[in-house]
């Protein structure tokens, strides 16, 4: 794939940020021993908000959920910075987006008792994040700068 | 790849140092992030509140209910009570004393039902039942006959019996308490013949309707042995005596103005009562109702059912907003401050939207001066819109609200929290504390939230619900039964009676009125 210096830093940056992102919703959460995805599922609206609210009201599958989010959030954060299986971890960070987005999308018609900053109507965040990982995984970000690239290079050694 | 091809010709599929730092590339940006992590949770544990401000002012950490809880004796001795006037505020006072008609308790759930058997250990029966209209007086027999004894399995209960006449009740030795819940013109008379009769009283509130019947009641109550309660619950919800402890330990500073309010915009909030929900008529005409009975000493009128019903609106009858909700207000003030009787009052108001033929005002200001204590309360009342306006205490160093939760916010120019208002371990924007959690029950209709709102219904306390009804009640039959004071006695009675009066002669005089201790009379 050819690939200018300007495209690879560009999606070196558009990784780091979203690492960043990832990395720090996962550690607040981590920190803070109140933290429970109960009230976020449990007013998921929309076609699969059955699952979601299911989720929120069985105490061992909540906390199943949480442990699973929060640590997945650090990990795909620590990957996409650190540019390590960039594309798994672009697939892993794309599908929690996914499942956020399902269990409240701004569809018209819905609302949500959550506070939000800006307006959406169908395309959210979480969408435009997820896309954006979408788009990482296609590209090897992680082999131009990353530890891909060292991983890389160690099995072409051999 | 330039890159990559550039360092596989190099490198021959080894790594260089070059490769090293590339793939490092993002190594420095996670140092970044890390330093950035640990400036923010720094900043977030140095900015939580290191003060518990209740604590720090000497107050109670947890609220508690006054059970009275003196022993009620043994079964075969329980207290005979009658009611006097079975309308809608009876059921609720004997519901809260363990009487329920069949309706209510099929309607009741499995832990409603438990928490009304708890009413058992109040060991009262309901011997008699007064009423001028039959179908009330026999909801009220179908109540005595649905006791918690009853239900609890207990036999050889005494039988309820209806008396035509409240007198003939006063007469009968069956009877050693009665609730008395007429209309306003009938509470100062039968309250002085019950306690002549020796029997102890509880009272729904206005207490009286007139100037002239409070002086008549303290009279009669002077050194009586009767035990008289004036049925002001609010008395035992935890968060009053709470308040009255604060203001006393000076955390609101010296309190200034007291504003209370009353907002309420249904029909039936403005008292109009004979129509159902859906617009029928309610049932009652002079065959099933004694209506010379009803009317008592008032002048002599055909049967109304407007006036049976609506009799609020009517000073015939009553005080209107001011006997029926500023009694309320006022109460919840004077247990808080003990300000009693105010040297001044000035009231105005008007029929501004219930154009029905009523005589009281449906909006009224009352301006109540207490030039001694350095304060002014004031009434607002409108029953044209349901804005919720709180009941609110304004000192020099904070300001408190009061309803079914109890909120105290710091002045932002007060010099008592100043240092820790510099040092920002207080906002102004948002409360100290709150305390207190409204426990109403689901309730069904504006008028009942209203009351909620209020703190007037039930109150939960960690987990644990209570009526304050039920408590104010309690606490009148332990002190019939055990002796010492009731907490809304006749002393508390007679300042609100009397400041409801010098409310009542300014506005209907259109001038300022006076209050001469002294002579102990309106001026």
């Amino acid at each position: 794939m050819n690939i200018s210096k300007t495209q690879s830093v560009s999606l070196f940056l558009l990784r780091v940020f979203i690492g960043w992102h990832f990395l720090y919703e996962g550690l607040i959460k981590v920190l803070n021993p109140d933290w429970t995805s109960a009230g976020f599922l449990s007013q998921s609206k929309g076609l699969f908000s059955g699952i979601f609210q299911a989720i929120a009201e069985n105490t061992s599958m909540l906390h199943a959920v949480n442990f699973l989010n929060q640590w997945g959030l650090v990990i795909i954060g620590l990957g996409l910075m650190l540019g390590l299986f960039t594309r798994l971890f672009s697939i892993l960070g794309m599908v929690l987006l996914l499942l956020y987005y399902l269990a409240t999308p701004p569809f018209p018609g819905l609302e949500y008792n959550m506070a939000t900053e800006g307006s959406y109507l169908v395309v959210n965040k979480n969408l435009i994040e997820a896309a954006a990982l979408l788009l990482l995984s296609v590209f090897p970000s992680g082999e131009q700068y990353g530890f891909d690239l060292l991983l890389k290079k160690k099995t072409t050694k051999q | 790849m330039e890159d990559k091809n550039k360092s596989g010709q190099e490198q021959k599929g080894g790594l260089k140092r070059r490769d090293i730092l590339k793939g490092m590339a993002s190594v420095p940006v996670l140092g970044l992030f890390g330093y950035e992590f640990a400036k923010s949770e720094s900043l977030k544990k140095k900015a939580e509140p290191p003060v518990n401000m209740l604590k720090e002012l000497g107050l109670n950490q947890e609220l508690s209910f006054n059970i009275s809880n003196r022993g009620t004796g043994k079964p075969g001795n329980a207290l005979r009570l009658g009611i006097i006037g079975a309308g809608s505020r009876s059921q609720s006072l004997l519901f809260h004393t363990g009487f329920a008609t069949r309706e209510r308790l099929d309607g009741m759930d499995k832990e409603q039902m438990e928490r009304w058997m708890d009413y058992k250990d109040l060991n009262v029966v309901l011997t008699g039942v007064a009423d001028v209209f039959d179908l009330h007086a026999e909801r009220a027999m179908d109540a005595a006959r649905h006791s918690v004894k009853a239900m609890a399995g207990e036999k050889n209960l005494p039988k309820v019996k209806r008396f035509r006449h409240y007198q003939e009740m006063l007469a009968s030795d069956d009877v050693d308490a009665v609730i008395i819940a007429t209309p306003d013109h009938h509470h100062a008379h039968i309250t002085i013949e019950a306690i002549q009769a020796g029997k102890h009283v509880y009272c729904e509130k206005a207490p009286t309707r007139t100037e002239e019947e409070i002086f008549q009641m303290e009279a009669a109550l002077k050194g009586a042995k009767p035990v008289y309660q004036l049925g002001h619950q609010i008395r035992h919800n935890p968060i009053y005596p709470f308040a009255a402890d604060l203001v006393k330990k000076g955390v609101l500073g010296q309190v200034n103005l007291v504003e209370t309010t009353t907002n309420r915009n249904t029909s039936r909030g403005a008292w109009v009562r004979h129509l159902k929900g859906d617009g029928t008529p309610r049932p009652g005409d002079p065959r099933s109702i004694d209506w010379d009975q009803w009317l008592g000493d008032r002048p002599k009128v055909p049967f109304s059912i407007d006036r049976y019903y609506n009799w609020t609106k009517y000073w015939d009858y009553a005080t209107g907003l001011l006997g029926q909700l500023f009694s309320h207000e006022f109460d919840a003030v004077n247990g808080i401050l003990n300000c009693g009787i105010p040297a001044s009052c000035m009231c105005s108001g008007g029929i501004y939207y219930y154009k029905d033929g009523r005589e009281i005002p449906d909006l009224m200001q009352a301006v109540f001066e207490y030039p001694d204590q350095g304060m002014t309360l004031i009434y607002s009342a409108t029953l044209a819109n349901s804005r919720s306006r709180g009941r609110v205490f304004m000192g020099r160093d904070a300001s408190m609200e009061i309803g079914s939760t109890l909120s105290v916010i710091a002045d932002r120019d007060s010099e008592k929290y100043k240092d820790k208002l510099d040092k920002k371990l207080i906002d102004t924007s948002k409360p100290m504390f709150t305390i207190g959690a409204g426990g109403a029950d689901a309730t069904t209709s504006a008028t009942e939230k209203y009351y909620a709102d209020r703190g007037l219904t039930s109150v939960s306390i960690g987990g644990k619900s209570m009526d304050v009804t039920h408590l104010h009640l309690r606490e009148w039959l332990d002190v019939i039964r055990n002796g010492g004071q009731v907490s809304c006695n006749i002393d508390w009675a007679f300042q609100e009676a009397i400041t409801i009066q010098m409310a009542k002669k300014s506005y209907l005089e259109k001038r300022q009125v006076f209050w001469d201790p002294v002579k102990r009379q309106i001026v």
